[in-house]
Parts: structure tokens; sequence; C-alpha cells
């Protein structure tokens, strides 16, 4: 008789796939539901963002970086102010810094609730995605109020911020802090805690520290690797210098260990919580600045020939950005390094051997985000 | 029922030849068609809107509220959208198989229906081998779905056929054994005759009557859940790994047929658990004859809608497990402890009496235990509440 034998199927995941968070596309080869390699394919989402860097005015490309990464706009703003502001040497108002601040890191929060509510839903729990989502709606509704945008803010502005905060602001921000801190808990008793859930995640394609240096992960990645590495703290920009945060790393746990899926989820659930201690320390810092005015003149300027890269902590691990300048009033170019895209690059070498299933979970705690990936 | 046919043959003059059986087949069909249209139809559509405004309040939303009063006429919406809708059957698929596949699922459903009774009059057909007959019958799901999955030329509907094919055939073990056991306990397979065993009285159910019955419930509910692809078993459809599973190439009123079998088995799986273990139609004796078979019907229906609320509650909570894991729960689990609960049983029937007051101090004791299980959810509920502020609507009505 002869020996039996398999065939290996060739399957397309994405570009249109539940799980795929946008537009990305899975070429997988697999026997059954053991995934034997997977190639991601990027690139679906790619418009052109860093050319069109080098078509605008330094002021006029701020709505641009919105779109780099549309689920935490806020961040983008402030990587591309910071790194202008560093190459053209304009400083910034403290009151300007510390809205900054509060606003990105509301923007971290309302990104890291995306993540873990799609994470969850990725492995089969819908109901913490509605929750995450409705938290998402309030932090929009404070940002609504600041900058009148809901999703792509265009608030920071070079050399401070767009619009001063309205009057009364603070507090709702401070009794948005209040509720927020118990629905994390009650997040944590929904899911975090979930046996099921710790069984789907913990131990499922564990990145050991080394690895994760040299994929290039970034940011609760890297960290959820027990790299204890946070640009806020380690190459503190902008005035995290004087807040106080803990950064929290992978752990070992029953069930889980230090690189796993589990662990990705776990740090954005805690990073949301020392988010919430830097926004309250910088709104209590806000009556010091008042009467200081944050909104730079509307002006354009031009850059002597320069070059420089900032990096700052963005959501998705980091955001590098590399301007350089040539004496008009244009970046020469304009480069963006995102946390997704060396993500999706590591994809390919840890799927090998796995689960279709555990695909999915892997992707999901990558948290990326196509136009992140792509720009 | 047979009565009416004969007084018709009757009536009408015929005499005995194939004329009888023609009329008997006619009248089976008439009653198979208002029983379909009256009952499974409106009950899974029911389902289908309860299980949707559950869900929404679970998740701090609404939920359908627009077709009727409530949203109440939602399914009806949905079906007629369904039924409009192009019945497409992709290029490349097998016509064939890819047609007949949601009436057989459909048909494995709707035959469980014939042996479900609803009171002590109530029921199609009262076999006397009333549970083999539903184990048999589901099987036929099984068989639809790898149809279905096989036949739709598509990679990922033949992955989720081929899960669905193993988690079936897996768990019909533990589904069977833990049924067994109820058999072993009431000495019939006929589903009426299990039912007339129990008392109304909470500690005279099936579940309760000894700890090894006790397990077999546990044991057949999370089976039954698998059989039913739900949560935490919804692998067939899981939607983020396998966009929708065996059904995704379908469309209009097949993919209804599909939906409308999921739903309608919601009710099949609570009803079985309903009358296998939990005193099915069982009403007090006080109860005026007058209103007996109506009061039976309410309280048999009242608590398969129990655990069918028990059953979205776990969907709409729980993440979904991983094919290994499942298996590994089903082989490693719940196939080895059924049998101790079927050894057990038998072991128990051969030295404990029925009536004797040992036996009913058990009864009383593992009543005790589910009652304290119950206050001690309900404690932490509270707890949980009280935590997160959460304000509660209870109020149906939105």
């Amino acid at each position: 008789m002869a020996t039996l034998r398999t065939q290996e199927m060739e399957l397309n995941m994405g570009p249109h796939h539940p799980s795929t968070h946008g537009v990305i596309r899975f070429i997988l080869r697999t026997d059954g539901e053991v995934v034997s390699e997977c190639k991601p394919d990027v690139g679906y989402l790619h418009r052109s963002i860093e050319k069109i860097g080098e078509l605008c005015t330094y002021n006029g490309f701020m709505p641009y970086t919105d779109r780099v990464d549309y689920v935490a706009a806020m961040n983008a703003n402030f990587a591309y102010a910071l790194a202008v502001e560093k190459l053209a040497g304009i400083e910034c108002p403290r009151r300007g810094d510390l809205l900054r601040i509060i606003t990105a890191e509301l923007g971290r929060i309302s990104s890291h609730l995306i993540a873990v509510g799609t994470m969850a839903m990725d492995v089969g729990a819908i109901t913490p995605f509605p929750y995450a989502l409705r938290e998402r709606e309030r932090v929009n509704d404070l940002l609504e109020e600041i900058c009148g945008a809901r999703l792509t803010f265009n608030y920071h502005r070079i050399g401070g911020v767009g619009w001063d905060m309205p009057e009364g602001w603070d507090k709702k921000v401070l009794k948005f802090c209040d509720n927020f801190a118990r629905i994390t808990d009650e997040f944590d008793r929904l899911i975090t805690k979930n046996h099921i859930f710790i069984e789907r995640l913990g131990e499922v394609v564990v990145i050991p520290a080394e690895d994760a240096i040299d994929f290039g992960l970034s940011g609760p990645n890297l960290r959820a690797s027990g790299v204890d590495f946070d640009l806020r703290r380690d190459e503190p920009y902008s005035l995290y210098k004087e807040l106080e945060f803990e950064v929290p790393v992978g752990m070992d746990g029953p069930g889980y260990a230090v690189g796993d899926c589990y662990n990705r989820f776990v740090v954005r659930v805690h990073e949301m919580r020392e988010s919430l201690r830097i926004v309250r320390q910088c709104v209590a810092k806000l009556p010091e600045t008042a009467g200081e005015n944050p909104i730079p003149k509307p002006k354009n300027f031009k850059v002597k020939e320069n070059e420089c890269y900032v990096r700052s902590e963005a959501p998705r691990g980091e955001m590098g950005i590399y301007v350089v300048s040539d004496g008009s009033d244009k970046a020469w170019r304009y480069r963006a390094r995102t946390g997704s895209f060396t993500a999706m690059g590591a994809v390919e070498h840890l799927s090998a051997g796995i689960m279709l299933a555990d695909l999915v979970a892997l992707v999901a705690s990558f948290d990326v985000v196509a136009p992140e990936i792509d720009r | 029922m047979q009565q009416y046919l004969d007084s018709l043959i009757a009536q009408w003059g015929i005499q005995a030849g194939w004329q009888v059986t023609l009329v008997y087949a006619a009248g089976m069909l008439t009653f198979a068609v208002i029983v379909l249209l009256l009952w499974v139809a409106p009950l899974a559509g029911f389902t289908s809107f309860v299980e949707r405004r559950i869900a929404a309040r679970m998740q701090s939303r609404v939920g359908p509220n627009r077709v009727g009063p409530n949203g109440i006429l939602q399914w009806i919406a949905d079906g007629l959208k369904c039924l409009l809708k192009e019945d497409l059957i992709p290029k490349d698929a097998d016509a064939m198989l890819f047609k007949v596949a949601p009436y057989l699922v459909f048909l494995g459903m709707f035959g469980t229906f014939v042996v479900l009774p609803f009171s002590e009059k109530l029921i199609i057909s009262d076999l006397n081998v009333g549970i083999f007959y539903i184990l048999a019958v589901t099987s036929f799901v099984a068989v639809g779905i790898i149809m279905a999955g096989w036949s739709s030329n598509n990679k990922w509907a033949l992955l989720g056929g081929m899960r669905s094919a193993n988690q079936i055939i897996s768990y019909e073990i533990p589904t069977g054994m833990a049924l067994l056991t109820v058999v072993l306990a009431s000495g019939t397979m006929s589903t009426q005759g299990i039912i007339q065993q129990q008392g109304w009285l909470p500690w005279e159910w099936n579940i309760f009557r000894t700890p090894f019955l006790f397990m077999a419930f546990f044991i057949y509910f999370i089976a039954a859940l698998a059989e039913a692809n739900r949560t935490p078993f919804d692998l067939p459809e899981g939607e983020s790994e396998l966009v929708a599973g065996y059904n995704t190439e379908y469309s209009g009123m097949r993919f209804a047929l599909f939906f409308l079998a999921e739903w309608a088995n919601l009710y099949v799986i609570a009803a079985i658990a309903t009358m296998t273990f939990m005193g099915g139609w069982n009403v007090p004796a006080a109860v005026p004859e007058s209103v007996r078979t109506l009061v039976q019907v309410l309280f048999f229906i009242g608590k398969s809608f129990f655990w069918i609320f028990v059953m979205i509650w776990i969907r709409w909570t729980l993440p979904r497990v991983r094919v290994d894991q499942m298996m590994e729960l089903c082989w490693k689990y719940l196939v080895p402890m059924s049998f101790v609960g079927l050894l057990g049983t038998a072991t128990w029937e051969a030295f404990v009496p029925r009536d004797n007051p040992l036996a009913r101090a058990v009864s009383i004791a593992l009543f005790a235990v589910a009652l304290l299980l119950a206050v001690r959810f309900v404690m932490r509920v509270r707890y949980n509440l009280r935590e997160t502020q959460a304000r509660i609507h209870l109020n149906p009505i939105v």
C-alpha cells in the first residue's frame, strides 16, 4: 500500500478577512490547521504619505500625519511636531507641552482600547469590544471638545497646539480618569483573568528578549518580551522628565510566560492605567501655566540645511521621524519609522508550525494597523 | 392524530390499500408543515430576537427595536430579506450538494421535534426509542455541514466543514453517554416515560437524583453546546479565523436555513435538558384539570427558555477555545467522566432502592449544593456591579 500523503494547501488570508485589521494579506501554506509558512503581503494601503511630506510646507503637512496612524492620530501629530521643532530649533511653551502630553496620552488610551478590544474579539470574545469602544467614545468626546475632530485630530502644531483648552475641560478629563480607573478593573474581571482567554493566549508564540530586539519590535511588543525600555522614560522628550510613571513589562505567571501573546495583551492594559497617572499629573500642572498662550503664530517658515531623527513612544511602538531640510519651506526628505511595519516583518519567522487560530492571535497581539504599516 | 385520519378514511369510504397509505402520508405531511409554520419557524425567529436583544444589553447597546412593537417582528423582516436575496451558487461549486446541504442540516434539527413533548398530552409521537431517535436524527446535521463545506469550493468553508465534522462526531460520544446515564436510571428511552418518573419539586428531578446524574447534566450541557457549534466551541464558524466557516458561500434563503436550524437547535438542546434532567412538564398535583395542559406547556417552555438564556449568556461572555483544546476537553475529560457517570449510575441503581430515605436525603443535599452555588454566584455579581458602579436597565422596553 502506498504511504498516505497529505498535500499542503495554499490559502489567502486577506486582503478582506475579518481579523487582518485592515487590508493586509497573508499568503499561508497550511497542512490542515497547522501553518507551515506565512508571508505577509503589505502595501494595499500605501498612500505615499512620505512623498506628500516633501510636497507640503512644514505646517501644511500636519493634517497628513493624522493619516499615518489614524487609530492614534495625536501621537503621530506629536512625533512630527517634535521632529520639526528640533530641526528648526523652535521652542514650545510649557502649556502647549502639557496639553500635548494630555492629548497624546488620551490618544494612547483610545488606541490601546482598540488593541485590547480587537484582540479579545479575535479569540472569539465579542463583548469586551463594545465595552472598549464605549470608553473610546468618551475619550473621543474629550478630544472633540478640544480640537473639533474625533478621528483625525490635527491638533498639535509646530511650536505648540492648535487651540487652548476650553473652560472646564480639565475637570472633565479628571472625571473621565476616575471613571476609567474602574473600567480597567472591570475589563480585568471580564476578560483578562478569564481562564479560557489565558489558555488561548498564554505561552503562544513566545518571543525571547534577544529575538524581540533583533526583530526590531518596539513599544508594548518589546516590553512584553521583558525588555524594560520606554522612550518616555529612557530618552525623555517634551516634559516626560518631570512625570512619574511605571513602565509595565512582561511577566511569568500561571499559564503564561514572558513574551507570549497574553503578556502583549496585559502590558497594554497596564499601560492604560499608567497613562491615566500621567494625564492626572499633567492636569494638576495646568493651573501653573494659566495665561500662557500655547498657540504659535500660523506662519510659513524656512529651515536652513539640516537633518534630524526624532523618536517618540507611540502606542504601536517607536515612531521615528526623519526630516531633511534644504533651506526652503518644505522638507527635502521626510521618512517615518513605525512599529507595525517591523512587527509585520517578524510574523513570517514566528508563524512556522503554529495553528491558524494562533496566527490570528499573534497578528492581533502585535496590534498592527494597516495604514501604519504602509503609510 | 391517527384517530382523526381513521375517521376521515371511514368518512370518505376508502377501502384498505394504497389509498389509505396515501391519506396517512398526506395527513402527516400537512401536520409537519403546520408544525413547521406555526411552531419551529416562529420559535427560531423569536429565539434569534431574544438572543440579539440580550446580546445588545450585555454590550450596552439597544439591539433591534424598530420592526413591530419593540422589534419583536425583526425576524420576519430578516426572513423576508433573505427570501428576496439572490440565491447564489459559486461557479465551481458542486451545485447538487451545495443545494441539498442546508436542507439536511434543517432536517436534522426539525426531526427532533417529533419526540419533544410539551405537556402530558401534547407530543407528536411518543416513540419508545425517543432518546435514541434524537441522537440518530441529529447526526444529519454533521452530514449537511460537511456537504456545505466541501461543495462550496472555498478553502475557508472546507476548513469550517472539517472542524465541524470532527467536533460534532467527537462530542456525540459524551452527549450520548450522558443521556444514556439518564436512560439507565429511568429504565426507558421514551421521552414521556422519562418525564413521568420525575416530580415537579426540584429534588425530584433527575439532575439531583444521584451525584452521577448531577455530573451527567453538566457533561450533557457542555457537549451539547459543542455539538450545536455555540461559543466557546463555535470553531466551525469562528468569524475571526474562518471568515464564516462552512456557510461562507451561502446567500439568500439557504443561508437563512442554516441559521433557522441553529436557533431551533438552541431550543432542542434546552428542551432535551429540561425533559431528561429538569423534570419536564411536571406540575403540582393541585393544578386543576382544566388548565393543566396549559400550565404544563408553560412550565416546559419556561424551563427551556431558561437554558436558552444560559446558552446566550455563555456565548456573549466567553472567548473561543482552540481546536486542540476542544479535542482535549472532549477526549481527556468529558468522555472518561461520562463513563464514570454511567458506571456509577449502574452501581447506584443496583444498590440504592428508589424510594428509600437515603436516596431522598442525597437528592435534597445535592439541591442544597446547587442552591449554594447559585447564591455564591449572585453575591459575586453584586460585588462586580458595586465595583463598577454600573447602572443596570432591567426594563425590557427601550
